[in-house]
């Protein structure tokens, strides 16, 4: 790429290709993610293209990224000549030939099934929402998700079609780095990866460091449970976070560049090295960026399973081929960072948002949120909650919106009891929280952290011992090992949270508790460490109640931890002998002659609670 | 690959054979061992000794480093492992919606323990922190095949699906 004329005239070109070949051919598109193919979407690809060839059709099928409507994957698109794009939503293999025929065929929309539509700048068709009416979309605010599950994320057409690269463009030809830095510090875009530091302020760190070499690095390494907004723009709009690291280098001036992505996303992973390829067949990433004299080039770097490469100064020792330990701060890496050289390192969303900021300019992102906490956030909405997916929110936003208004709330029948936030590093926010706003400072007065946006929702049947025990048991097998305070004291936390849960738990654990967890936070090399008591503390600060119930009384509230369940007891006035509960124990543990009460023996009730939630009469239920 | 102790130096080389084409796509430097554990385990299926020996020598570095650096990810195994590996989630999401009950099941299936290796080779069975498709949960991965909202009562004629013949669907996408 020559110049900004160049890209704007090709532009121009690659739109009325792509509206030429919208109005030319229906066109058929599938939701390609991870969580789509997971859901069946390719099966469902296969029986388009069977139907397409039986029928002789002469239409386009094609694939996007997730749109994060998950409780309705698989998605299956269609689009005819001068009209809308209509969603259909849990698509199955026999749904095919009935959508073809009707809507692609004789133009007719299969209502039952379809979700939305979008008009993409054609009439809407009647009978079907569109987007912006769905609650799960009309609250939403999309900047780094705006592409996903609608353009093709393998197709660097589509994305320069809709504006892509213009900002890139716009950076390297008419900004300074020093104008580009001071946007992004006007805009109060900060680090989306969880802390939450200024990215403008980094990148002026970086780029003040004089040096023949410097780096900047996209960090891809999402491993908290629980979160896969990294996977996702990856997989449905790799571009946008190319753009947003290019503009990232030009500012801090960089000339190389590492995106360090799990090997668990092979997705992902397949999907960047295509943009990649792309990018470099456009002349958009190579030597002399549109005539600025500004030359960059991307690398990918699978990494190999550890968590801890999260921490950057970890994921640094790992691209450069060694252990992934942290080690300690300063230097910072915008000093001394990969070999050495002053290296900057940002989160996939936060790259994600870069391109928008420079194109619609800094005081509209600084519109948006609050105070201190500007733009949006992606969260990945999980759990024990209607519509499960992915959303993009304001800052600022409170909970209770999003679970409710976004998620639809909780399933029948299910009462919401705590959202955790920020995966392991993060904390259980409970019920009478639910209006707190989303935003960098709130969640950590209340003891979570934002965390790169893991967003799980539990009900009354989660014992919080048990998730403050499974965050723990994920950070101490993550523990690096370097430090002690991390290495060991998780450990001992950990046998401490075992003791409690199977019912052995005494006075004073608690305490103790307290007293390592405080000691861990405060003294840990890295914030691995730092943060792997936020779940513990949290659930002791609002669920001390049930850590005592499973020391005192020896009972989990929510009937979750083993060791501390009464067994079921059968209430022989009420018990009318049906046999039911019978057939559905998978222990053999009830017995009992028919129309005659039954018993169960507590020596073998696993306390699984089928037989009681089977029971037509209610005569069944835990012992004290 | 079969054992290789007591063999003569020419067996050795030829079992070295594919390491060598792993090692000749990379410059010699430190900073490409990563990759080459990947790609070697991607050709033996697991890390054998004397392959990383070899990495050792032809990187110029001390075995402890690349032994250090292969016991220290969770990707890389010093054991063989199953034609089929099998990773339940446990994420926090999977967890909620009973990712417990389908390892338990598998475990049952298989007769094997998490980390273990079926005796015919067929399977590896593993858990995960997350596999990030939380909005499935619970969600396993057979090879790169993922596989959502799985339960106890689907577990046994999905693995059905991956025993011999072998099983030929391609990675996503």
């Amino acid at each position: 790429m020559r110049s900004a004329k160049e890209l704007n005239e090709l532009r121009a070109a690659l739109a009325q290709q792509l509206a030429e070949r919208k109005r030319a051919k229906p066109r058929i598109i599938i939701g390609m993610g991870t969580c789509g193919i997971a859901a069946g979407a390719r099966e469902i690809l296969k029986a388009v293209l069977r139907e397409v060839e039986n029928r002789r059709l002469d239409v386009e099928v094609c694939q996007t990224g997730c749109i994060g409507m998950c409780q309705y994957e698989p998605l299956l698109d269609v689009q005819l000549p001068g009209g809308p794009r209509v969603t259909y939503g849990s698509v199955a293999v026999k749904d095919v030939p009935r959508i073809i025929a009707s809507h692609v065929m004789g133009g007719r929309v299969v209502e039952e099934l379809a979700v939305a539509q979008m008009a993409d700048g054609e009439p809407l068709v009647e009978g079907v929402p569109t987007y912006d009416e769905l609650d799960f979309f009309g609250r939403q605010l999309r900047i780094a998700l705006a592409n996903c599950g609608r353009i093709d994320p393998e197709s660097i057409t589509e994305y320069i079609a809709c504006g892509g690269y213009a900002a890139c463009a716009k950076a390297l030809t008419e900004m300074t780095p020093e104008e580009v830095i001071s946007e992004v510090k006007k805009a109060g875009l900060r680090g989306r990866g969880g802390a939450g530091f200024p990215t403008g302020l980094k990148w002026e760190l970086t780029s003040r460091t004089p040096s023949d070499k410097k780096y900047i690095v996209c960090n891809a390494d999402e491993g908290d449970p629980g979160a896969f907004m990294d996977r996702s723009l990856l997989e449905g709009d790799p571009h946008r976070v190319i753009e947003g690291m290019i503009i990232g280098a030009y500012a801090i001036g960089a000339d190389e560049g590492y995106i360090y992505v799990r090997a668990e996303y092979p997705l992902a992973i397949k999907r960047l090295e295509i943009a990649l390829k792309q990018a470099r067949e456009q002349g958009l990433l190579g030597e002399n960026l549109f005539g600025s004299g500004f030359s960059f080039d991307l690398h990918i770097k699978k990494g190999a399973g550890a968590f801890v490469c999260g921490e950057e100064t970890a994921l640094m020792a790992s691209i450069e081929g060694r252990r992934g330990m942290p080690r300690p701060k300063p230097p910072f890496p915008s000093v001394s960072g990969l070999w050495g050289k002053p290296t900057n390192i940002n989160n996939v969303e936060t790259f994600a948002n870069v391109a928008e900021i420079i194109d619609r300019g800094a005081e509209w992102f600084a519109g948006i949120g609050t105070e201190g906490s500007k733009g949006t956030k992606v969260f990945a909405l999980t759990g024990k909650i209607a519509h499960t997916g992915l959303v993009e929110v304001p800052m600022g936003m409170s909970l209770r919106e999003v679970i409710y208004d976004i998620g639809g709330g909780l399933p029948a029948g299910a009462q919401l009891k705590a959202v955790q936030i920020g995966g392991p590093s993060g904390g259980c926010i409970p019920a009478e929280l639910l209006d707190l706003p989303i935003d960098y400072e709130s969640l950590r007065e209340v003891g979570a952290m934002m965390g790169s946006g893991g967003m799980v929702v539990m009900d009354q049947n989660t014992c919080m011992v048990d998730v403050a025990r499974f965050f723990l048991k994920f950070t101490q097998n993550e523990s690096c090992g370097k430090c002690t305070p991390c290495r060991e004291g998780t450990k001992r936390m950990l046998e401490i949270l075992d003791r409690i849960c199977s019912g052995d738990g005494k006075d004073g654990d608690l305490e103790l508790l307290e007293e390592l967890a405080c000691h861990i936070r405060d003294t840990s090399l890295c914030q691995l460490g730092g943060s792997a008591p936020n779940p513990v503390l949290s659930t002791l600060q609002y669920f001390r109640d049930e850590y005592e119930a499973h020391i005192r009384d020896k009972r989990c509230p929510a009937n979750v931890c083993a060791g501390t369940s009464a067994p079921y007891q059968i209430n022989a006035a009420v018990c009318i002998g049906c046999g039911l509960c019978v057939r559905v124990c998978p222990a053999g543990a009830v017995s009992g002659e028919r129309r005659q009460p039954h018993h169960i023996d507590a020596g073998s009730c696993l306390v699984c609670g089928a037989c009681a939630a089977k029971c037509p009469v209610h005569a069944i239920a835990q012992g004290a | 690959m079969g054992c290789i102790c007591g063999q003569d130096k020419q067996s050795m080389q030829a079992y070295l054979q594919p390491l060598q084409q792993v090692l000749n796509r990379y410059a010699r430097e430190e900073r490409f061992l990563v990759p080459i554990l990947q790609d070697a385990q991607e050709a033996y299926g697991y890390l054998p000794a004397e392959v990383m020996r070899e990495i050792a020598r032809s990187l110029n570095i001390s075995f402890t480093k690349v032994y250090g650096v292969a016991t220290f990810y969770s990707q890389f195994h010093l054991r063989p492992r199953g034609r089929n590996v099998i990773k339940v989630c446990t994420g926090t999401a999977c967890h909620v919606r009973g990712g417990g009950e389908v390892l338990k099941a598998i475990q049952n299936v298989l007769g094997i323990e998490a980390g273990g290796t079926t005796p015919d080779l067929e399977f590896t069975l593993e858990t995960v922190a997350c596999i990030g498709a939380c909005g499935l949960a619970p969600v396993i991965m057979i090879n790169d095949d993922t596989h959502g909202r799985v339960n106890p009562e689907n577990i046994k004629s999905i693995l059905d699906g991956y025993r011999q013949p072998v099983h030929t669907e391609v990675a996503a996408g």
